[in-house]
């Protein structure tokens, strides 16, 4: 029964979102059920937030390793929810929690985003060691990966035109930025289309297995 | 004089206008009060209102002509909807250019009526009135109808091959190398005393990658249940994180160590994804998994998180069906599940033939779409070159086949 429940809600839903895809009838069903995902997600956020503080509490409590960070985590989190909750700096309590002047605009301007661009900038060396090890000539694929990356990346650049603008119009496939074009449009854009093909055709199987009550290990365990 | 003159003009357009347009328009679509001297713009033509079609008879679709002063002479549109009682009523104010307007504020089966007024600085110059049009239900949406059979060759092929599993015939799937390493690479994390990180992606449980993350969430954690490992996952959604515990703990209790679970194994860390992405690096370097399995939705925290893996030397396999975060793994991983087999990992796992067979049937699928493109990039390319009719008509069929909208 523990199964089966979650086994006919799955294929319900699932054989209903299917239907309102050709039935118009059905259209706002899939709508419906979206609804019903963002009310129990709501729910869950009650869940996220509670195993957020026990983990740190406990840590703090026990003294664990790092235990101070967890101390920043807990006052951190307090700060945010008492802004969000009560609309701190803001004019009017049926304003929007990130209106201009409320704490939680602050916050996030001065705190949460500069902390996100931190991160998202490590990208950049990340790229570079990254593009290190992918484009070392071990064999013969990396050795294509490699020429190809050299075409976009001079492609991309005014050196690409530098170095190869003296090639006539009748021949100008030959310029590397035109290249790097036709890399971009041909190959690479077929290679993604064969990607998303077989992800589509993989999602109709997964689908199929899930509806069907195949596959029922996201439940924990295929067994009854 | 002069006033009296620009009145007797005034009312000489207005007469002129309902003369010309010939036709019962309620006197509040009018507006004629220009006391100024400016000419009305020039109305729309050629206006037509439809039923829309294949839909629950919501939405009326309105196309015009548009006026010839825009843009230069005009303000904008005016759309009044007319009911059957004759009351108009202004349902939406639009910007020079437009020609077009679909309304879905309308009832199933009554009939309307439309008058686009062309807004200048004289006033309001509006069209004839529409026909009556009346907004209908359909049952089946016909538009999709390729969609539909293409569908059920999939489906089909997919049960035909299930089917043919059950009764004993040998499928042939080929090997996955990634799948392949998995029980490798517990079993590394199990010798060198390590755990074992896995991350199911950033999207919540209603993204279907996230759904294949947790059904290859139960067959990992039933071998690292087997190898008595130790495994850590944060998660930045809520409900993944409820889900994930729910099948962690399936899997020890079917490997017969429910005592081995504890809710700490999995951890909501923040929905905000570079704080999830900075924690999830803060275990890492502190924890030192022996081995991360990154399977689900990334997105720009794909590199950083397989490159501070690659710092810390642990075996990665990695999982998207996502292609503009493919390379990232294929660059930092050791194992990369490229789109179709991350959905394609929990059958292959779990072996059974039943659900091996739903992957063979995928293939009648690629069959499908590999003639489809073949036959597609012949037809194009003697269409275009000998200007050969047949191939043109080849073209347009299978482009009414494949066509999505």
């Amino acid at each position: 029964m523990k199964r089966l429940i979650p086994v006919l809600i799955t294929s319900i839903v699932g054989t209903v979102l299917v239907f309102s895809v050709f039935f118009p009838m059905a259209e706002t069903w899939g709508e419906d059920f979206s609804l019903f995902f963002d009310i129990i997600a709501v729910f869950a956020f009650f869940l996220g937030g509670g195993n957020l503080v026990r983990v740190h509490l406990i840590k703090v409590l026990n003294k664990k390793g790092d235990w101070k960070f967890s101390i920043v985590t807990l006052i951190a989190f307090a700060i945010t929810l008492t802004a969000g909750l009560f609309k701190f700096g803001s004019v009017d309590i049926a304003a929007s929690v990130t209106a201009e002047g409320t704490w939680m605009q602050t916050i996030f301007n001065n705190i949460i985003a500069p902390l996100s661009s931190t991160m998202y900038a490590l990208l950049a060396f990340f790229v570079a060691s990254a593009s290190y090890r992918a484009f070392r000539a071990k064999n013969r694929e990396a050795t294509i990966l490699l020429i190809a990356a050299f075409i976009i990346l001079l492609g991309r650049t005014p050196l690409g035109m530098f170095m190869t603008g003296w090639i006539p119009e009748w021949f100008s496939i030959a310029q590397i930025p035109n290249l790097a074009v036709w890399i971009m449009n041909g190959p690479n854009l077929a290679g993604q289309r064969a990607i998303l093909i077989g992800v589509g055709l993989g999602v109709v199987a997964m689908s199929l297995r899930l509806i069907l009550g195949m596959d029922r290990t996201y439940l924990g365990s295929d067994h009854d | 004089m002069t006033k009296q003159a620009i009145l007797a003009g005034v009312i000489l357009v207005v007469l002129l206008s309902a003369g010309a347009f010939g036709q019962d328009r309620p006197e509040a679509v009018v507006d004629s009060s220009n006391l100024t001297g400016a000419i009305l713009p020039a109305p729309v033509t050629n206006i037509e209102a439809k039923n829309h079609k294949y839909d629950d008879g919501e939405r009326i679709d309105l196309f015009w002509e548009k006026s010839v002063d825009d843009p230069d002479n005009i303000f904008g549109y005016k759309v009044y909807r007319i009911d059957k009682d004759g009351a108009s009523e202004l349902v939406r104010e639009l910007l020079p250019g437009t020609t077009e307007y679909f309304d879905e504020e309308v009832e199933n089966d009554v009939p309307y009526q439309y008058i686009v007024a062309v807004v200048g600085e004289a006033g309001e110059a509006p069209s004839e009135m529409t026909p009556e049009v009346m907004a209908a239900w359909e049952f089946f949406n016909f538009s999709k109808l390729n969609i539909l059979i293409l569908g059920f060759i999939v489906c089909g092929s997919v049960l035909f091959f299930i089917s043919s599993a059950k009764s004993g015939k040998k499928l042939f799937i080929r090997k996955i190398g990634g799948l392949e390493a998995l029980e490798e690479a517990v079993g590394r994390a199990t010798e060198m005393g390590r755990p074992i990180l896995f991350i199911p992606g950033i999207l919540d449980l209603d993204d279907v990658q996230t759904l294949a993350a947790i059904t290859i969430l139960g067959k990992v954690s039933r071998v690292i249940a087997d190898y008595d490992s130790k495994i850590l996952m944060p998660v930045s959604r809520s409900l993944v994180m409820t889900s994930a515990r729910e099948t962690i703990k399936e899997s020890y209790m079917s490997a017969g160590r429910p005592d081995g679970y504890n809710d700490n194994m999995v951890q909501y860390i923040t929905d905000e994804q570079f704080g999830y992405v900075a924690a999830v690096n803060g275990i890492m370097v502190r924890e030192k998994p022996a081995t991360c399995l990154y399977l689900g939705a990334f997105f720009a925290e794909s590199l950083i998180l397989a490159e501070t893996g690659n710092s810390i030397g642990a075996i990665q396999i990695a999982g998207t069906a996502r292609p503009g975060q493919l390379p990232f793994f294929v660059a930092a991983c050791d194992y990369t599940l490229i789109g179709e087999e991350l959905f394609a990992a929990s059958a292959y796992l779990s072996g059974d033939p039943k659900q091996l067979g739903s992957l063979k049937g995928q293939d009648i699928g690629k069959i499908v779409a590999m003639s489809a493109i073949i036959l597609g990039t012949l037809a194009m390319t003697f269409a275009s070159a000998w200007e050969l009719g047949f191939m043109q008509s080849l073209l347009d069929i299978l482009n009414s086949i494949f066509v999505t909208n």
